[in-house]
């Protein structure tokens, strides 16, 4: 018997295993779909809206691959990940790309074999709790119950803070983020934690949002980013740089509304021109055509417009852009140059 | 005078191997054991060579780093430095509590409903059929979903606790009933304590002695001594003069709101409650048509006979019924044990920490270490299962039909 159950291990790890190759490329194309790996649903990151079309934050930027690669933004098999399943799902090569706002650490780098392609929004850790709990600082938490989605970085930041200042709590482990919110109305935990991105999202679904404050202290940096697997280079280039073509799009002033003018013909600005391919060869260089960047700038808009679409000020969300505006507005979202 | 001939020794061919019906499934086997070999030799190749294409391999180095996570239910000393071994011991214990805790109660849920199915009274029995039909036919994760979630919604929040005129009171100024789940006091032991928990075991055997010896006389002499209260007397009257003269060493820590929480008394989480009462009921309703079918597994005549002799119905159910049941009973309920502490992995949807919480979750979330963590959560239900089999196939050895 010790044998079968060993056996039956060995086929999944062994299947799991092998069903990753280098060439992700090729086997998108092949495919004429990319699987992309999101949240199970996270209002204005990764959620299917009413008619059961994927959209968020991050949505986006599988969209934009797509349609870099493929030609297509709606060429997305979107496959929901939780937080403890994503890892394996991408390791497996069950998914091309992981966009899940998953935060970009020292060993998920390394030890895991992920590369990180960039930062598409800096986080940081923060306490939602109710109003009426009358507590105006994460440090006047001493003995709370706290409830935190299991499996993710927030577990150890919390144990981390909680150690750091000799305070003690519960902790309240829950597997998903609605379940998250369905605890912490109850009154079952006192405080919910996670990447003060995600409360907003939260505090946004709630009947009365205005009773819940989020507590002044960040206690963590987390970077979230779009990861690809270890080893493939080259696939792991062309995510990257679809991201910083939209980022760049937005310093150079390229949205979904003027860039049919833009590409129509190469213009006076040089990075534009490159950028949507009216000038130089980019595209060939990461194995694609010329219009790559255009199409992945068309099918959402650049960085910021899609910021504003799904997370920004106007949207229920409300967050922000602080630390994510462009440099040139006093942020840190900064695109190498195209050239 | 007959002479033996030796029979013709056959001198042994390669062709016998499959013609000869003697060594014909010895060679299939043999085949059979090379193919197996050379599969399970692949398939553990092909696992090592895309791990190191991965650049990974196998190692189980990391159960000796930090944890840095916290676990709320820590039945031995435990916090974020403990390393990844001691977080998984933490969840091996969790789970044997939940299983432990699941197993008699199931035990006795199934019991009862198993019997009264059999009851004569319409009522008793239709609503016994109908415990069993609804919880052993919806899923029993669902159940512990649904008792969770009812629990989360229906009991007070600490909070409502507070204050003059709070929405919530304590029961009796001892329990506090909220949705963290059920705080009740806990017992402070204090300097010789042990004297009078020792006491309260010898009394125990005492009234095992006393039964014996009661029996013994009434078939030696026909001689009948009062068997109830004395056994009370001897149970109790012991200890609680022990206790009073050893100045009360054993006193009562009760919950109390202190800050967020309850504070004091010992905490029964909402999760460790929606889990163990879920697993017990969905359990219960099987082991219940497991004691149905033994009892009507006993033929009728016993019972017939039985009462002919002049006993009543709850005696011939305990002396006649029960004890030959029990032999149909006991083997199907070894494997509803084993059920039910293997369903006790469902516990991550309630967030209770056994070890597929900790070591199949956090520890392989945060250390990406999946193969090593599966193989080691296989290895332990493998280890606890082949534990509880065996050890009710000694209770069932003990109490099967005796062939002299």
């Amino acid at each position: 018997m010790k044998k079968t159950v060993f056996l039956g291990a060995l086929t999944v790890a062994g299947l799991a295993a092998g069903a990753s190759a280098a060439a992700t490329l090729d086997d998108v194309k092949a495919r004429g779909k990319l699987n992309c790996g999101v949240t199970t649903g996270l209002v204005g990151f990764a959620a299917p809206d009413a008619n059961g079309v994927w959209e968020g934050f991050d949505v986006a930027i599988c969209r934009a691959v797509a349609a870099a690669v493929l030609g297509d933004g709606n060429a997305v098999e979107f496959v929901p990940t939780t937080g403890k399943t994503r890892f394996t799902a991408l390791a497996s090569g069950e998914i091309d790309l992981l966009a899940r706002n998953t935060t970009w650490t020292y060993s998920r780098d390394t030890d895991l074999k992920f590369d990180f392609v960039g930062v598409n929004y800096y986080d940081g850790q923060g306490f939602l709790v109710p109003k009426s709990l009358g507590v105006s600082s994460a440090k006047e938490l001493d003995g709370a119950t706290v409830c935190i989605q299991t499996g993710t970085t927030t577990e150890l930041n919390l144990a981390d803070f909680f150690r750091a200042n000799n305070i003690s709590y519960e902790p309240v482990p829950i597997e998903t983020n609605a379940e998250g919110q369905q605890q912490y109305l109850a009154g079952a935990c006192d405080t919910y934690t996670t990447d003060a991105s995600g409360l907003a999202s939260t505090r946004a679904a709630f009947e009365n949002p205005t009773d819940h404050v989020i507590l002044p202290e960040i206690i963590s940096k987390e970077p979230l980013g779009p990861l690809v697997r270890h080893g493939d280079n080259d696939w792991g280039d062309i995510v990257r740089w679809t991201f910083y073509a939209l980022v760049a799009a937005e310093e150079m002033g390229i949205t979904s509304a003027n860039i049919g003018e833009l590409s129509a013909a190469a213009g006076a600005n040089p990075e534009i021109n490159r950028i949507l391919g009216t000038e130089g060869e980019l595209g060939a260089m990461i194995g694609l055509d010329n219009e790559w960047a255009k199409r992945a700038i068309a099918v959402g808009g650049n960085y910021g417009e899609i910021f504003e679409k799904n997370i920004g000020e106007k949207t229920p969300i409300g967050l922000a852009r602080g630390l994510n505006a462009q440099w040139t507005q006093g942020g840190i979202m900064y695109a190498p140059p195209f050239r | 005078m007959t002479t033996m001939t030796d029979p013709p020794k056959a001198s042994f061919q390669l062709s016998m191997l499959i013609y000869d019906t003697r060594y014909r499934s010895y060679t299939f086997q043999f085949i059979a054991l090379v193919l197996l070999m050379l599969l399970l030799g692949y398939l553990g190749a092909n696992l090592v060579n895309n791990l190191a294409a991965q650049g990974q391999n196998i190692s189980f180095g990391f159960l000796s780093s930090p944890a840095n996570y916290d676990i709320n239910q820590r039945p031995i000393e435990y916090d974020s430095q403990s390393s990844h071994l001691r977080a998984a011991m933490v969840g091996v214990l969790n789970t044997l509590i939940v299983a432990v805790l699941g197993c008699a109660t199931a035990t006795v849920f199934g019991v009862t409903a198993g019997v009264l199915r059999l009851s004569p009274n319409w009522l008793v029995r239709k609503l016994m059929a109908f415990y069993v039909e609804i919880f052993r036919n919806i899923p029993v994760l669902i159940w512990i979903l649904i008792i969770f979630t009812v629990m989360t919604a229906v009991l007070p929040s600490p909070n409502q606790f507070r204050g003059d005129g709070a929405d919530a009171s304590m029961f009796m100024d001892a329990f506090a009933f909220t949705n963290r789940g059920v705080y009740v006091p806990a017992p402070v032991w204090g300097p010789g304590s042990l004297v009078v928990v020792l006491t309260f075991l010898a009394s125990i055997i005492g009234v095992f002695a006393y039964r014996r010896y009661a029996t013994k006389l009434l078939y030696d002499t026909g001689r009948l001594l009062p068997m109830g209260w004395p056994s009370l007397v001897i149970l109790f009257v012991p200890t609680i003069l022990i206790y009073f003269v050893l100045g009360q060493p054993i006193s009562l820590n009760y919950p109390a709101l202190k800050g967020f929480n309850f504070d004091g008394g010992l905490h029964i989480r909402g999760s460790l409650i929606a889990l163990w009462f879920a697993l017990a009921i969905y359990t219960g309703a099987f082991i219940a048509e497991n004691v149905r079918a033994g009892i009507q597994a006993v033929s009728k005549g016993q019972t017939e006979a039985a009462a002919s002799l002049g006993l009543r119905p709850n005696r011939i159910m305990n002396l006649v019924i029960l004890p030959q049941a029990l032999r149909v009973i006991i083997p199907p309920l070894i494997s509803q044990y084993l059920n039910l502490t293997k369903n006790s992995s469902l516990a991550i949807a309630v967030g209770y920490m056994d070890v597929t919480g900790t070591l199949g979750g956090i520890t392989l979330n945060q250390t990406g270490r999946a193969i090593e963590c599966v193989l080691l959560l296989m290895l332990f239900y493998l280890t606890i299962s082949l534990a509880i089999s065996a050890i009710m196939n000694v209770y069932n050895n003990s109490i099967k039909l005796k062939e002299r």
